[in-house]
């Protein structure tokens, strides 16, 4: 039975099981690999989506969840890189091997649309959850606080 | 000689970018028959012969010894097209070091190419072709700085004498500026696009006339450009290995023998094959230990998803002969490791006389480190996509040496290996797990048995923690004997672990490799150094992990140090210095090594030992961390120095040590002297992950066996440091230097020392003494 919802602005329609995750649907089905596996068990951040705005992991949310609803994948973002986390991103040269970053990039972006100047110790919660085993926190952090000051 | 793909290109740019299929520019229309006859030669370029003028800009690497050495060949490397774009061929691996931007950057620099007008394009996996591409042992830029200057300046003299033939006027009369070549005093310019037929049609400059830019007329040479592949990676849009996208193609993952070296007994694929999407469960043959890269066998569910397989994977019941290595338990195994190095093992360096000095000694201090096994954990798991059929075999992989990825496909395969096509895709992390091809064939022998369909494998993450090449785990026993002065005189440092060479040979002792990294090449100036190592045998594959040995070793020799200044009431920095001694470059024949000094496969007149510059990076990272500041309770600072890929890092830790035995660490100063910086700013980003990667391995990293299984699985009990608690600031303090002090490795020489920093800044912080990773921070609460 195929299960429809709002995709980067797009109305698409899967035909997949309602208990896969968003992750295989977007990845497998739809080919829209920018959002990665990571872990599988929602530890690692790495499958970062936006569901109604809010930052999920797609290796977690089931594709009956989404129904209806409205799922923004990196993709969806801003495909010209110009969305102000993207700039951020690029500007201080965040990223190592990148593999993370679009989830990286995704969390920030929900972040910042909730919370316009988010506190250091908001921007480490809310980033906490997304594993960089390059180990690119420093540039992250202040990646974020450039997307939301400007400085 | 570049294999066309046999999957229609068409195809694969209707699902996926382009970028993830290497494209087929044309190249300059020189053969490279006619260049390296140009060159005199007929093989691999050997730097060393290049002419005595430009003998201070040239020196001889352990590039050439590598195999298939270095390929100088602009026919190769270098395409312009008629509208100017240059396309560069990267022969490395992009695994976050920033490669496949760097050593192209360096290329088009010297051929004054502008940056903008640049594109890259992906080397397959072809070392008779590009020369060495195994992306391993920080060698990239030591090895391929001089080759990429050559090529990039054989083709700007061509593009400056087309102009100048063009023109008519002599070649000194023109001259490359930036993407065109002009007139001197004159009027004409022409641009790179517009002369490139008539430079192609032109002889290859010969090595000995090549001239390279003075270093003034760098313009990212030392400087930097942005990552090549940025807005790909921020926008989604860069192919990793699991992003490779085939029509048809279908996926897999497998079941592995959950001990290393089992076999599969039986098993019933019923209930996995009625799960809906699946398509086939096939077992894959093990290879009998030592395996090597071969797969270590199992059986695998094929799938329309990914999500399908891993349901089918669930519902597979299979019963494994688990072999020999079923009794590997680590709380065992250490205690065995720690009696091994309790007793004398076999001598691997013997200078002066330690039994007796240690006799005569007013004060022996001894003290044991141990490490666990660790696993690479890289964010993307490893994974590849393969379609044999035909007698061919084509293979999309994160591969870090594709070029010995393509043979074990071909061995494994038994297909000739002008049979076998290995491209490289972007690596999301490789810290040397992707070294190896196991999954690689894996992929390969699904599709050949399912009639050529291609096939995914990706390995969850369980399977990459649960059946990793693991890092070595190892005890470090020193003992120092301490003279009525207070003077180190003697040193005995036996190292117990289990060996790399294990993988591929029944091994107990360590290889020079794994001895070079920080164990018999110790720099200290104490007369009587003894190095012993004692025999252990593996129970689980050992792979490289970035740093290797060096971790274990930094860890027990720069803790040591800090043990021992504070037994004898020293400042640790003047002890430590006063351990390096003087400035000078130590002589390995005078340090007693049993048979030849590993230099991390490069010539030692090169890159001798030099204490002077040891020196430098302690006295620079604790002036900028400024050591012997007061510091608040439950605070300290922590230093730690370590040599290693030719590199020397220094680093100071600053630590807070909260009531419940929580670490923070607000700072790390690190000083890098890697000899000339190509890419400042990638240097310093390998150097902000590497302490990162070694606060992770200080607090979390363990992978433990009980019944020969490993005890971790995924992130949730294989923790990595996050952002809850990280590096806050890791200031990365680069040693300057001219382009004529050779560049050395920068991806790994910045774990070592972080561990170490770490551990002296707690004891400073609580005077708790910390001898094993990773730490257990209860130890540390308040009391």
């Amino acid at each position: 039975m195929a299960i429809g919802f709002r995709l980067n602005g797009r109305e698409v329609r899967v035909d997949a099981p309602g208990d896969m995750p968003i992750l295989w649907a977007l990845r497998d089905i739809l080919n829209l690999t920018g959002t990665k596996y990571g872990c599988g068990i929602g530890a690692c951040g790495a499958c970062t989506i936006h569901l109604d705005g809010k930052a999920v992991l797609a290796c977690v949310v089931r594709l009956q969840e989404v129904a209806g609803r409205e799922v923004t994948t990196i993709e969806g973002l801003d495909p010209d890189g110009n969305h102000p986390v993207q700039r951020a991103w690029a500007q201080l040269g965040v990223p190592q091997c990148g593999y993370c970053q679009t989830g990286q990039i995704m969390r920030a972006a929900a972040l910042l649309a909730e919370k316009k100047n988010p506190t250091d110790a908001e921007i480490d919660e809310a980033m906490a959850v997304n594993i960089c085993r390059c180990g690119c926190y420093q540039r992250i952090h202040a990646a974020v606080r450039l997307a939301a000051t400007g400085v | 000689m570049q294999l066309r793909s046999f999957v229609e290109l068409g195809d694969l740019r209707g699902s996926m970018p382009a970028s993830a299929v290497p494209a087929a520019p044309t190249f300059l229309n020189v053969s490279r028959r006619a260049f390296l006859e140009a060159l005199g030669l007929s093989g691999a370029f050997v730097l060393a012969t290049a002419s005595a003028a430009r003998a201070a800009e040239t020196w001889p690497t352990g590039g050439d010894a590598m195999p298939h050495g270095l390929v100088i060949d602009p026919k190769v490397f270098v395409a312009i097209a008629p509208d100017g774009t240059v396309t560069i061929t990267a022969h490395r691996s992009e695994m976050g070091t920033g490669v496949r931007t760097s050593l192209p950057m360096v290329l088009a620099d010297e051929m004054g190419a502008d940056w903008a007008k640049v594109k890259i394009i992906q080397a397959p996996g072809d070392e008779p072709t590009y020369g060495n591409q195994d992306t391993d042992g920080s060698r990239s830029m030591r090895h391929h700085i001089q080759s990429m200057r050559l090529m990039g300046a054989a083709v700007r003299m061509m593009l400056e004498r087309a102009a100048a033939g063009a023109w008519g006027v002599p070649v000194e009369r023109v001259e490359a500026r930036v993407h065109e070549v002009v007139e001197k005093g004159g009027t004409r310019r022409a641009g790179y696009g517009e002369l490139a037929k008539a430079a192609m049609d032109l002889p290859v400059p010969a090595i000995k006339d090549i001239v390279l830019k003075p270093e003034s007329a760098f313009r990212y040479i030392g400087k930097g450009v942005p990552l090549y592949d940025m807005k790909a990676i921020v926008t989604g849009k860069a192919i990793y290995g699991t992003d490779v996208r085939l029509p048809g193609m279908l996926f897999a993952v497998a079941v592995r023998p959950p001990v290393y070296g089992g076999k599969v007994k039986s098993f019933d694929a019923r209930a996995a094959k009625a799960v809906p999407g699946v398509v086939d469960v096939i077992e894959i043959p093990g290879t009998p230990e030592p395996a090597a890269f071969m797969p270590m066998g199992g059986v695998a569910v094929v799938a329309k998803t990914t999500w399908a397989a891993l349901q089918g994977r669930e519902k597979l019941k299979v019963e494994w002969d688990d072999g020999p290595n079923a009794s590997y338990d680590s709380d065992a195994y250490r205690k065995r490791m720690s009696e091994i190095a309790a007793r004398p093992g076999k001598v691997v360096r013997n200078q002066g006389d330690v039994e007796k000095a240690l006799a005569a000694a007013a004060k022996v201090i001894t003290a044991e480190y141990y490490q666990p096994h660790m696993a690479h954990a890289t964010m993307e798991v490893p994974n590849a996509t393969a379609v044999v059929k035909n007698g061919r075999c084509e293979c999309w992989a994160p591969a870090q040496s594709p070029y010995a990825v393509r043979k074990d496909l071909a061995k494994f395969l038994g297909l000739d290996i002008k049979d076998v096509t290995v491209h490289v895709t972007l690596l999301g992390g490789g810290f040397g797990r992707k070294s190896k091809g196991d999954f690689a064939i894996e992929a390969a022998y699904l599709s050949k048995v399912l009639g050529g369909v291609p096939v995914q494998m990706m390995w969850t993450r369980e399977d990459d923690i649960r059946h990793g090449y693991y890092h070595t785990t190892s005890v470090e026993r020193i003992e120092a004997g301490i003279d009525d002065k207070g003077k180190v005189i003697a040193w005995r440092h036996r190292s117990v672990a289990p060996t790399i060479l294990s993988t591929f040979a029944p091994a107990e002792y360590q290889f020079p490799i794994e001895l070079g990294m920080g164990l018999v090449d110790n720099p200290f100036d104490i007369p009587n150094i003894r190095c012993e190592n004692g025999p252990i045998k593996n129970h689980v594959r050992i792979g490289w992990f970035r740093s290797v040995s060096n971790i274990p070793r930094a860890f027990a020799v720069q803790c040591f140090v800090a043990e021992l200044a504070h037994a004898l009431g020293r400042d640790h920095k003047e002890f430590l210095l006063e351990l390096i001694g003087p400035p000078r470059k130590l002589d390995p024949l005078e340090m007693g090594i049993e048979g030849e000094l590993w230099n991390y496969g490069d010539p030692y007149e090169v890159f001798p030992i030099d204490t002077g510059r040891l020196r430098a990076v302690v006295e620079l990272a604790c002036e900028k961390a400024g050591w012997g500041r007061r510091m608040p309770p439950r605070s300290g600072l922590g230093l730690a120095v370590h040599r290693s890929f030719l590199t020397y890092v220094a680093s100071v830790a600053e630590v807070v040590v909260e009531k419940d035995g929580t670490v923070r660490i607000p700072r790390i100063d690190t000083a890098v002297d890697c000899g000339f910086p190509a890419n400042p700013e990638r240097i310093a980003a390998q150097f902000e992950g590497a302490a990162v990667m070694g606060m992770t391995l200080c607090f979390h990293s363990a992978v433990t066996f009980k019944n020969g299984r490993a005890e971790q699985s995924n992130y949730h009990d294989y923790e990595m440091v996050r952002m809850t608690n990280f590096p806050r600031e890791v200031r990365v303090h680069i040693v300057p230097h001219r382009y004529t002090t050779p560049a050395t490795g920068v991806g790994e020489p910045g774990v070592p020392p972080i561990a170490p920093a770490i551990a002296n800044a707690i004891f400073a912080a609580t005077g708790k003494r910390i001898r094993e990773l990773p730490i257990d921070t209860r130890l540390l609460r308040e009391a």
